[in-house]
């Protein structure tokens, strides 16, 4: 399989880039790693006639904390995530993320800015950034730049608030307090298919009560989905069996799941409700000092 | 139709050709420079046939333009066998690595990846690394022998010239 035709960009600076797409108008589409875009492009579900290549910026990969935020340059690659010390070491949430994405080979391009513009409720990251409420840093003409609560960031299946003279250029996530843990848990059929369902969690712990919560699900929706009731049961109480019994129920029952190959409705809510129950328990260790 | 001169340094020898901007690196590689010994399998980025190293790094070329490529450098299995086989398909050969063979050029490249940034992995390792790629004969378990046997003798040979 081939991509249908299109003129190839490959800019040497982000303000080069951003003029072109400008320029290019909406026939254009960026290309990061490009492991979700060519094989779209193979099957003639994206026809772009211009291709920016942004892989080629290296101002665009780092990992780095800075004013209280860990930020993510958007070309990281998961592999990069995966073995980066300072992401084991504080935010381990993020290596479980990248280490089931894909494949290792995949995941040797695969950037993290790509998998959250793609807006493909089936990418893993989605879910993440949600349990941790990150902020999307993007950049558009004439030096503009906005921030974007993650939130508001997924508007449905492949869409998001990125403009199309728009480059996203760099994720920052609030730096853990003291007793903070995370992870992400995804069930696949196989090494590199998407979720049949995944469950990103992340308490805050302070004197021995849950002081907020991030509860974020990958695949059973039109958007990654923030299951904001299962959140809310956690919060001011001290993370007991039964309240991660509760807000699992909680969590699948805000999970849209559809029925497909990858299985029922009924079956992936199952699988939400066991991913959450055990990814809250996980992230209650890691917060309380264990693995 | 849009076309560019590229020039990739593959396995040592620049190579340069005119193509299109849709070609697709694993194209050029055989059809351009008839390199063949890189397989096209599932071309939709799952099965790995396709692995060659960009840069040192592997990926899958089914999924990366050639324009993309372009002034950099490529490794594919042709770019192995120096003086003698490269230990990965002395173990290839030695612990019966392949059946079909069809899998083994990519599954050889992820494998020299994963040796040149881990030179002793674990079995797990070594399974990981190979996770991107897929052998419908061997059920793997002669495919990991391989790796092991290429990784002791890579080690055998250090320590010895060291000594």
């Amino acid at each position: 399989m081939i991509p249908g035709t299109f003129d190839y960009h490959s800019p040497d600076t982000l303000d080069e880039a951003i003029k072109l797409l400008n320029d290019l108008g909406e026939d254009a589409k960026v290309l990061a790693g490009g492991h979700s875009l060519l094989p779209m492009m193979k099957w003639r579900l994206a026809e772009p006639t211009h291709l920016v290549d942004i892989s080629r910026l290296s101002d665009l990969d780092y990992i780095k904390e800075e004013n209280g935020y860990l930020c993510l340059g958007a070309m990281v690659t998961e592999s990069a995530l995966e073995n980066s010390e300072l992401i084991a070491a504080k935010y381990p949430i993020l290596k479980d993320t990248s280490e089931v994405i894909a494949d290792p080979l995949v995941r040797n391009l695969a950037s993290v800015g790509g998998n959250i513009a793609h807006g493909d409720p089936a990418n893993d990251h989605p879910a993440t950034m949600l349990a941790l409420n990150a902020i999307v840093v993007v950049c558009g003409p004439n030096g503009s730049k906005r921030e974007i609560n993650i939130d508001d960031f997924f508007l449905g299946p492949l869409w998001t608030a990125l403009q199309d003279n728009e480059i996203l250029t760099e994720i920052k996530i609030p730096i853990p307090k003291q007793y903070s843990g995370g992870c992400y848990i995804k069930l696949e059929r196989k090494v590199g298919d998407y979720a049949i369902a995944a469950c990103a969690a992340t308490l805050d712990f302070e004197n021995g009560q849950c002081i907020s919560a991030g509860i974020g699900l990958t695949n059973v929706g039109p958007t990654p989905v923030r299951a904001s009731d299962s959140q809310n049961m956690l919060v001011g109480t001290d993370v007991s069996d039964e309240i991660i019994e509760k807000a699992s129920v909680l969590a699948s029952e805000t999970s849209q799941p559809v029925g497909d190959h990858r299985g029922s409705e009924e079956y992936k809510r199952g699988v939400v409700k066991t991913l959450t129950e055990r990814a809250i328990m996980k992230a209650k260790n890691r917060a309380l000092g264990g693995n | 139709m849009a076309k560019k001169s590229i020039t990739i340094n593959i396995n040592g020898t620049p190579r340069s050709g005119e193509v299109e901007d849709r070609l697709l690196l694993v194209h050029f590689i055989r059809d351009d420079c008839a390199l063949t010994g890189t397989h096209i399998g599932c071309d939709s980025t799952h099965c790995g046939a396709c692995t060659v190293l960009l840069d040192g790094t592997a990926v899958k070329s089914c999924t990366v333009l050639a324009v993309q490529a372009d002034g950099r450098e490529v490794s594919t299995i042709e770019g192995m066998e120096g003086a003698a086989l490269h230990p990965l398909q002395e173990g290839f050969f030695e612990e019966h690595g392949l059946q079909c063979g069809f899998c083994t050029p990519g599954m050889i490249m992820s494998a020299k990846h994963l040796l040149d940034n881990n030179p002793k992995p674990n079995e797990e390792e070594i399974r990981c690394g190979i996770s991107g790629n897929l052998c419908r004969c061997t059920g793997y378990q002669n495919i990991v022998k391989s790796v092991q046997y290429a990784s002791n003798k890579i080690q055998e040979s250090e320590s010895v010239g060291g000594e």
